[in-house]
């Protein structure tokens, strides 16, 4: 194949001027990962079911969650302006609280990160990018799920 | 849309059936250039005629290049499905009139399959898709002397389905197929549809079996273009809807 990539070509242009010809057509325009059939068979069982099944019902639960949440914290009793180290700590001092948050952050981190991993799923075309995403992903969901319970559940008030 | 009125129709239609149309056509020849390009043709066509009228006119008196498939040209076969003004139709079932030629008509290949040449595209990959929901009926035991008969409520339950024609409009219209060949598609999963919903079947376990794999009905994002692109009028993606609630309603 010729390196004179510069000149456009124009369709219907005469023999001798083009790049290609019949004995040596251009390569076709692919679609991403089309399926064959060897296309594999996955092994994952139910994984997908309860997924979607997971987004369907952690989304009920948060909406009730987080309304409620930026109701208490934005909007109730003086709004945000009442925030500051106090309010958290007497918050926390009741196990429904804590419980509240705790679920909170389970569920919105589960959820958000399961629709990323299905963002990801769909549009990043190379095998390579969508390991490195997922496990950046992966990485960033469980370390703040971690820290973020560590902290609900060791939480202490006269800190100094 | 400005499409005219009936009575203007009628006082042109008198004079001239005739309007000048320009067709934009994705043009596509891998023994010239590796690059897909637009090209216009200014045809005479009479608005009630068909896209494909104008395609056969382009090729048949214009240009004999032109590549694109038909063979029944009337709704059945499912051939020609392509892109027309960023609509998956098949040509053969729009008319002009309805499609507002005053204006360009973009005519381009159905996306997310490899484009062979113009507006042929590699059904292949589509196809197996097909093949892989195993599209055939499948009992157990002797085969009956006499056909097997069902109750017309039991035909009914999956007489949507039956009508698919494997044109391909709604698959090529899926962002999910488009980003990701590996996705079944809306069209195999409305022909396992067909069967799994059918009394007769008894593979239906495994066809949901198959549905429920990671590049099955999970995958669907619930964004209607199928819906929107069937030519045949299919709710299709209610049809996808009602295999995700099988698999969720034969486990729990």
């Amino acid at each position: 194949m010729s390196s004179d990539t510069s000149s456009a070509k124009v369709i219907g242009d005469v023999e001798g001027v083009s790049l290609y010809d019949v004995d040596n057509p251009a390569p076709y325009i692919e679609a991403p990962r089309k399926r064959t059939g060897k296309t594999p068979r996955s092994t994952r069982g139910n994984f997908e079911m309860v997924a979607w099944l997971f987004m369907r019902l952690s989304g009920i639960v948060l909406v009730v969650l987080v309304i409620g949440h930026l109701l208490i914290q934005l909007v109730l009793d003086g709004g945000v302006s009442k925030i500051g180290f106090a309010f958290v700590a007497g918050r926390w001092a009741s196990p429904f609280w804590q419980v509240w948050d705790l679920l909170m952050l389970w569920l919105a981190m589960l959820h958000g990160a399961n629709g990323l991993r299905t963002v990801i799923n769909d549009y990043a075309e190379r095998a390579n990018t969508r390991l490195w995403l997922k496990g950046l992903l992966y990485t960033a969901t469980v370390f703040t799920i971690l820290l973020g319970t560590l902290v609900i559940f060791t939480f202490d008030p006269n800190i100094r | 849309m400005a499409t005219p009125t009936l009575d203007k129709m009628e006082e042109a239609a008198a004079a001239s059936p005739y309007i000048t149309v320009t067709f934009r056509i994705r043009r596509f020849n891998p023994e010239i250039s590796d690059e897909s390009q637009w090209q216009d043709f200014q045809i005479e066509i009479d608005p009630k005629e068909r896209v494909l009228d104008g395609l056969h006119k382009i090729k048949w008196d214009l240009d004999g290049t032109l590549t694109f498939r038909r063979s029944c040209a009337h709704g059945i076969c499912g051939s020609d499905a392509m892109r027309i003004n960023g609509k998956n139709r098949l040509a053969c079932k729009t008319l002009i009139k309805d499609i507002n030629p005053e204006k360009p008509i973009t005519v381009e290949a159905i996306k997310g399959l490899t484009v062979m040449k113009d507006l042929v595209v590699d059904m292949e990959p589509f196809f197996q898709a097909y093949r892989d929901v195993m599209p055939f009926l499948v009992t157990k035991g002797n085969e009956p002397t006499r056909e097997r008969l069902q109750s017309a409520e039991d035909r009914e339950r999956f007489d949507d389905t039956t009508k698919c024609i494997l044109c391909a409009a709604c698959t090529s219209s899926c962002p999910v197929f488009w980003n990701d060949g590996q996705y079944f598609g809306p069209a195999a999963i409305v022909n396992a549809h067909r069967f799994i919903f059918d009394s007769r079947d008894e593979a239906g376990e495994q066809r949901l079996e198959i549905l429920n794999d990671k590049d099955g009905v999970w995958r669907c994002r619930t964004t209607f273009n199928c819906t929107d692109a069937c030519p045949r009028g299919i709710e299709v993606t209610k049809a996808i809807q009602e295999v995700k609630r099988a698999l969720i309603t034969r486990r729990f």
